[in-house]
């Protein structure tokens, strides 16, 4: 995990500038068979897709021969397709590809579309719709700094390093906190703990324990942003310097055609794409969204190892788990569907009250973090977390240190209550 | 004088009462038995002198003053349910545990070395725990508790689980100890070892304390007069001549050979059942039984609970 997790967020950012620079170029020759005559020569060429209109082939033959004739796939028109729109397919023997079956239903349908305009017999209707496909909106975002200053951003990668944020904490205190479950079992299952809590107390070696982890998590934490900045760096100055042998190529089928009256202006290679990506990466606050990170991550982990560490002093094998695992993980996976809305409105309702809930703020919060949530808001939500894990550290704190003593009992909640209200000196 | 004594000590559970006002005192320098069946109390007193939980009243006094957090530096305690860390290396778990209790790591190796060397088992140093037998494990076990030299060292149901050839190690380690100055308290259902190594014990019953004493007096105040009388010659004679004063109980008679058990009633002695049968029997031997540690044990234990009935 520790040379795997850099490596991963490198490709997080380098891949879709490189996708985008990607795309299928090898071709492709397609039959079509229009049993209804209507729509001969409708679907249109591209650079990489060839169709061919075949008029007097028989159905049943076609699916032999094709391939022998040097087809990679036919369709066949079987009806109209305006009173039976499912009456085209497609055959292959090969997965047919997304844009290839984008680009047929497109093109049918835009074909029917313009069937039915004419129907209507509108004068100078051509104008018209030529017109209408030359309205185009283009909305940039631009973040005004405090100075006045302009940043060009991107809603869409903020959403995607705020995606990334909240994902990060999820796994991050589910890895550790379950960890720390299974170090607090081990040593009761061990019968080592009774060893132990001789010579130093219980909730010592309950901190020990989650304090270890916690300081484990960080290392590997830190080992990761360091790689991945290295990775990032290495690869920028690779492809940045040299962009003589990348394609200029970009977007799918569709897009290509669009854009070949344009010309090749808005034509982007992958070095282009990758420096954008960058640059407005390097537009978030890193150092403010680090800090904060650290602090949810720290905190998040904290409140929730306390629980584990309760959990994992009071069942004897994992299997006993389940049932005290599922509330703990419950907020937690609530707050990841939760994050998806906050994606889309990090400024509403949702995200501020889910902010302040310390059993979701970890994840929310951080979601929040990459579109400059009030400051106020970030330390009254921090405050709550603070106290939060201080009370369930001395809330689990009774509950183990009762329950890595006690051997082969099963467990209930009511049990459980019991040994936090007597757990006595 | 004591080295350690328990007040008044008591202690609830959520549902039950573990310690009913338990007190012990264990002089210095002595072998303490705490008796007790399963679930009487014993372990929790144990963990109450180990610091791992507290009393709710009465108090511990440790070499004359209050038991205080750092004692543990001087308490040496192997419970019954004992374990360690199955994926570590044996010599590393060792000074690891040895450094909770207080050692700097220098002193720690330097004991380590000397106890690997004595026990042989220095070989093991880099074996992964789970690699060794049970018995080998309770070697180790065995070397960390009495590592760091404690004044007192408590030993919970420690041949359980030994093979005869250790438990006979760990007893004479155990002798040894005691010469060296420990004070050792341990808690066991072997009465055998009960006998052949503990001065005194105290016997806990339903979290009370029901017998206490030297384990000499404790065995003669209950004994119940019996003489195990070993002789050839005629049985039916021999119990004429011993009616009156005398309850004969039981004869095993092999090849002419008798022994009879006989319980001496009205004050009756010795003497007075030599006179009886020495002109009518060759007499072999003649010997007062004291009753087992385990005869005691059953009896007064069974004695109580039928005086206290579960509520």
């Amino acid at each position: 995990m520790t040379i795997l997790g850099p490596i991963l967020f490198a490709a997080m950012m380098v891949l879709p500038a490189w996708f985008a620079s990607m795309e299928d170029t090898s071709s492709k020759k397609i039959a079509v068979i229009d049993q209804t005559q209507q729509y001969a020569n409708v679907i249109k060429d591209t650079d990489y897709l060839s169709f061919e209109w075949l008029e007097s082939v028989q159905v049943e033959s076609i699916s032999n021969s094709y391939q022998g004739e040097g087809y990679d796939a036919y369709i066949i028109i079987e009806q109209d397709l305006l009173k039976h729109p499912d009456a085209v397919k497609i055959y292959s023997d090969a997965q047919i590809t997304f844009d290839v079956k984008e680009h047929v239903s497109r093109n049918l349908e835009r074909h029917l579309e313009n069937e039915k305009l004419n129907s209507y017999r509108i004068d100078g209707l051509d104008a018209i719709i030529k017109d209408i496909h030359d309205v185009r909106v283009q909305v940039k975002t631009i973040k005004l700094g405090e100075d006045g200053s302009e940043t060009e951003s991107s809603t869409e990668l903020l959403m995607g390093v705020s995606f990334i944020f909240a994902m990060l904490i999820y796994f991050f205190v589910i890895m550790y906190g379950v960890q720390v479950m299974r170090g607090v079992m081990e040593e009761k299952v061990n019968r080592i703990v009774e060893i132990i809590v001789s010579s130093v107390k219980p909730f010592q070696l309950m901190m020990g324990k989650i304090l270890g982890i916690a300081l484990v998590a960080i290392t590997q934490f830190l080992l990761w942003v360091i790689l991945t900045a290295g990775i990032v760096t290495a690869i920028s100055t690779v492809f940045i310097g040299d962009a003589s042998d990348v394609v200029a190529a970009n977007g799918n089928i569709e897009m290509m055609q669009t854009m070949a009256g344009d010309g090749a202006a808005d034509v982007s290679g992958f070095e282009k794409q990758f420096g954008n990506i960058l640059a407005k990466a390097l537009s978030i606050d890193l150092i403010g969204s680090l800090f904060a990170f650290l602090f949810y991550f720290i905190g998040g982990y904290l409140l929730y190892a306390s629980l584990f560490a309760a959990v994992g002093a009071a069942i004897d094998s994992e299997t006993d788990s389940q049932q005290f695992m599922m509330p703990i993980m419950l907020p937690l996976i609530i707050s990841i569907y939760i994050a998806m809305a906050v994606f889309r409105n990090p400024a509403g309702d949702l995200a501020f009250w889910f902010s302040m809930v310390p059993f979701t703020s970890p994840i929310i919060m951080m979601a929040r973090i990459p579109f400059n949530p009030p400051i106020w808001e970030v330390a009254l939500s921090m405050t709550i977390l603070v106290a939060t894990f201080i009370f369930t550290t001395w809330f689990s704190g009774r509950i183990y240190r009762t329950g890595i003593l006690m051997y082969g009992k099963k467990v209930s909640y009511k049990e459980l209550w019991k040994w936090f209200r007597f757990a006595g000196k | 004088m004591m080295f350690l004594e328990a007040n008044q000590v008591v202690k609830k559970y959520a549902n039950h009462l573990a310690l009913n006002e338990v007190n012990l005192q264990v002089p210095e320098n002595s072998i303490y038995g705490l008796l007790g069946p399963n679930g009487a109390g014993k372990t929790t007193l144990i963990r109450i002198i180990n610091q791992i939980t507290g009393p709710d009243s009465g108090e511990i006094i440790f070499n004359g003053r209050p038991l205080q957090t750092d004692d543990v530096h001087r308490i040496g305690y192997l419970p019954e349910e004992r374990g360690l860390y199955k994926k570590m290396k044996v010599g590393e778990q060792a000074l690891y545990l040895a450094r909770l209790k207080g050692l700097s790591r220098h002193d720690a190796l330097k004991k380590l070395k000397f106890w690997f060397e004595k026990f042989e088992i220095q070989p093991w140093w880099d074996k992964k725990v789970e690699e060794l037998s049970k018995g080998m494990q309770q070697k180790i076990q065995f070397v960390v508790t009495v590592l760091h030299e404690p004044k007192l060292l408590i030993f919970d149901e420690p041949f359980s689980g030994f093979d005869p050839i250790n438990a006979n190690l760990l007893k004479q380690e155990i002798l040894a100890l005691k010469k060296n100055g420990a004070t050792i308290l341990f808690s066991t259902h072997n009465m055998g070892s009960v006998e052949e190594l503990c001065d005194h014990i105290t016997l806990i019953n339903q979290s009370k304390t029901i017998l206490t004493g030297q384990i000499d007096e404790i065995r003669q105040g209950y004994k119940d007069n019996l003489i195990k009388f070993d002789f050839t010659g005629n049985e039916t004679l021999i119990r004429e001549k011993l009616r009156g004063n005398f309850n004969v109980e039981k004869v095993e008679a092999v090849n002419g050979h008798h022994t009879a058990f006989v319980k001496m009633l009205n004050d009756a002695t010795i003497n007075d059942m030599i006179g009886a049968v020495i002109n009518d029997a060759q007499i072999h031997g003649l010997q007062e039984v004291l009753p087992t540690m385990n005869d005691i044990f059953i009896k007064v234990v069974e004695h109580s609970n039928l005086s206290k009935p579960e509520n």
